[in-house]
């Protein structure tokens, strides 16, 4: 109950907030592919934005646009009152960090004269030691990248973008393909930056962390906004909270279990139905019966909190994963 | 929390890339121990050990070809062996001896061919034994003073040809792969996300350079004046500006040549298509000269034959570098116009 108020609350809060990052309209085209389909999007000060969506979705075209990497063929962007080529562009990267998605660090220095050189780049920032800290790679200070894991390269990476002490960060899917471990202390430093008063937007397809880090998240398809709000707001949308995903032995039919009491949507995918359900104790019982009037038998029956990932499959039919 | 700002980026970039270079062992014996290795076996190769013998084939089949071959013999400038006609034949064709002498009745028959000089240089030395031995005398007495001086030994025409070509490897291949590696792995999408002035970048390359230069330059110079005596004529003020001319030339190239290609394998071409007429044309291993009059105006113009030319004329003939200004305004305008091109068209993504 109450972390719902606080959603309520930071809600509330957003709409007197002084806005970070703000684009409308963008449209970004490739040869073969529309990668970014007229996008709107406002991050606020203080507040931990996420784009959430598969694989291919438009996201890092979208975050390199508003890093001012890649120019749009449509549309504005205004990051931190200013627009990119309007001014003093390096002023405005003076005042912003980014960590890129496909980056790879020379491999043959070592952390601490990485970090220096990226330090040497910025008017003011951090103390190197104290970036070195944060990330919590003391003992690999006078490593070689090369020799580091995945999880301390990327860490690496973040401590590269946060030592110009920048206003604005931007994450491009930080923890992919980092292991559990890895995952949280990553979701420690962002926790850190955030708390510290910086504002973020961090690219994911991952639903449990935009789940756990973001105070927003607006999902993204085919290089659209699909949904916009609160983790929690986002999975109140979807007007239930649990669901149910079960196999039977025969194929049964569809309409019966769409017409069950509590159950709000049908998903079917290969042999597995997916209902989303309202209350459980009322649905489960029903749908147990409608499978043995239809002369079939369970074979797997799980059922969990409705996350953000079911919001994605409601909105789409497809998975995050899936791409 | 905040505090201002410690090094400058251009000395931060700098030590990045001496740091890069000195932990890439193989980039390290590229660039020192080859062409000292190089100088070593080319120098050995051709070193000065008195002049060869002429080697000469006689015909066997009659009875007078050991006869010739005594005559022949007793010139210390001559190897003479007796071949059956078919040895004597495929010696000649292989080029293991300049020329083939068969005895006919009371004369003899000189087989060579005219466009080799050794075999020219052979007929008439073998004429001249054989003349003489048949009782020729000389009409007026010649006096011979025979000079052999450090300067005019091949390895002194060698050691500036193989510091041009030194330097313009190691600037080509040192920037141009460091660049694009840096470019497919996107760090300089991600140095381009920073406020890091991006001609800071460029000339961090030239400086680092110039670090490098000292050493692989030093290395070959002091490496050949302890093992051939070789030595510089010209003053060393003029060849360490010249030096330091050419790496810079060859880095702007090495930038122009990196400004685009997103792969190894793109930027290894057009590597290749650059440097291989130089390596064929611009006479590291022996003079340009040589090459037809036609193309001469074309292999002048490149580069290295510049680099090559002006280091030759100052090391060997103690030239100074006024008397040298058109080779040396062909590498200035090679190096201002391939750096302002370079940064006009790089791709930073």
């Amino acid at each position: 109950m109450s972390t719902q108020t606080t959603t309520v609350a930071r809600a509330v809060a957003h709409t007197t907030q002084r806005v970070a990052l703000r684009c409308a309209g963008l449209v970004k085209r490739f040869a073969d592919v529309t990668a970014v389909n007229g996008l709107d999007m406002e991050v606020f000060a203080g507040e931990c934005f996420g784009l959430l969506g598969p694989n291919g979705a438009g996201k890092t075209t979208t975050v390199e646009i508003l890093e001012g990497l890649t120019a749009s063929d449509e549309g504005t962007v205004e990051i931190l009152g200013q627009r990119w080529k309007k001014g003093d562009d390096r002023a405005l990267r003076e005042r912003i960090g980014v960590q890129l998605q496909e980056t790879q660090l020379a491999e043959k220095v070592t952390v601490v004269e990485t970090l220096r050189l990226f330090r040497s780049f910025y008017q003011r920032g951090h103390n190197v030691d104290e970036v070195i800290r944060t990330v919590a790679l003391e003992e690999k200070r006078n490593a070689r990248v090369g020799k580091l894991s995945g999880g301390q390269k990327q860490r690496l990476a973040v401590a590269c973008a946060l030592v110009s002490d920048p206003e604005l960060l931007f994450l491009d899917e930080p923890t992919t393909g980092l292991d559990p471990q890895a995952r949280l202390s990553l979701w420690d430093i962002v926790e850190k930056f955030r708390a510290g008063g910086g504002t973020i937007l961090l690219t994911t397809h991952y639903m449990e962390e935009a789940a756990r880090l973001c105070d927003r998240v607006a999902i993204m398809d085919h290089g659209k906004v699909i949904a916009l709000g609160t983790p929690a707001e986002l999975i109140e949308s979807l007007g239930a909270d649990q669901i149910i995903e079960f196999s039977a032995t025969h194929a049964l039919e569809d309409d019966p279990l769409k017409r069950l009491p509590a159950v709000s949507h049908l998903h079917k995918r290969d042999d597995v139905y997916s209902l989303t359900v309202s209350e459980i104790g009322v649905a489960l019982p029903a749908l147990l019966a409608e499978i043995k009037r239809q002369q079939s038998e369970l074979v797997t029956l799980t059922t969990h909190q409705a996350t953000l990932e079911d919001v994605f499959v409601s909105l789409t039919g497809r998975m995050l994963r899936d791409g | 929390m905040a505090e201002a700002k410690e090094t400058h980026p251009l000395v931060e970039l700098t030590l990045m890339r001496v740091r890069e270079f000195l932990r890439e062992k193989e980039a390290v014996f590229w660039v020192f121990i080859f062409p000292v290795l190089m100088t070593f076996a080319l120098g050995i190769a051709f070193r000065n050990t008195g002049p060869d013998k002429t080697l000469v084939a006689i015909e066997s089949g009659d009875a007078r070809a050991s006869d010739t071959a005594n005559v022949l013999s007793r010139s210390p400038e001559v190897a003479a062996t007796v071949l059956s006609p078919d040895e004597a034949a495929l010696a000649l064709r292989s080029g293991k001896v300049s020329i083939v002498v068969k005895p006919v009745d009371d004369s003899f028959e000189y087989r060579f061919d005219p466009t080799r000089p050794e075999s020219r240089a052979a007929r008439l030395l073998v004429d001249d034994i054989l003349q003489r031995g048949k009782g020729r005398s000389d009409v007026v007495n010649v006096e011979e003073a025979k000079i052999t001086e450090p300067g005019a030994r091949y390895v002194d025409f060698l050691v500036p040809g193989l510091i041009g070509m030194n330097l313009m490897g190691s600037g080509l291949w040192g920037l141009g792969f460091t660049v694009v590696i840096a470019r497919s792995r996107k760090l300089l999408k991600r140095f381009a996300a920073t406020p890091m002035r991006r001609s800071h970048y460029l000339l961090s390359f030239m400086l680092s350079r110039l670090v490098f230069l000292v050493l692989e330059v030093a290395a070959v110079i002091v490496f050949a004046w302890l093992a051939f005596g070789f030595t510089v004529r010209g003053s060393w003020l003029s060849v360490v500006l010249i030096i330091v001319l050419g790496g810079f030339t060859f880095s702007g190239i090495g930038l122009l040549v990196a400004a685009r290609p997103t792969t190894i394998e793109g930027v290894s071409g057009l590597m290749n298509f650059i440097m291989l007429p130089m390596w064929l044309l611009s006479g590291t291993f022996f003079s340009s000269e040589r090459f037809p009059q036609i193309l001469q105006p074309f292999i002048q113009a490149l580069p290295l034959t510049a680099l090559n030319n002006v280091l030759r004329a100052l090391m060997n003939e103690g030239a100074t570098l006024s008397s040298n200004w058109s080779p040396i305004a062909i590498l200035l305008a090679w190096c201002v116009v391939s750096f302002l091109v370079a940064l006009k068209i790089f791709k930073w993504q």
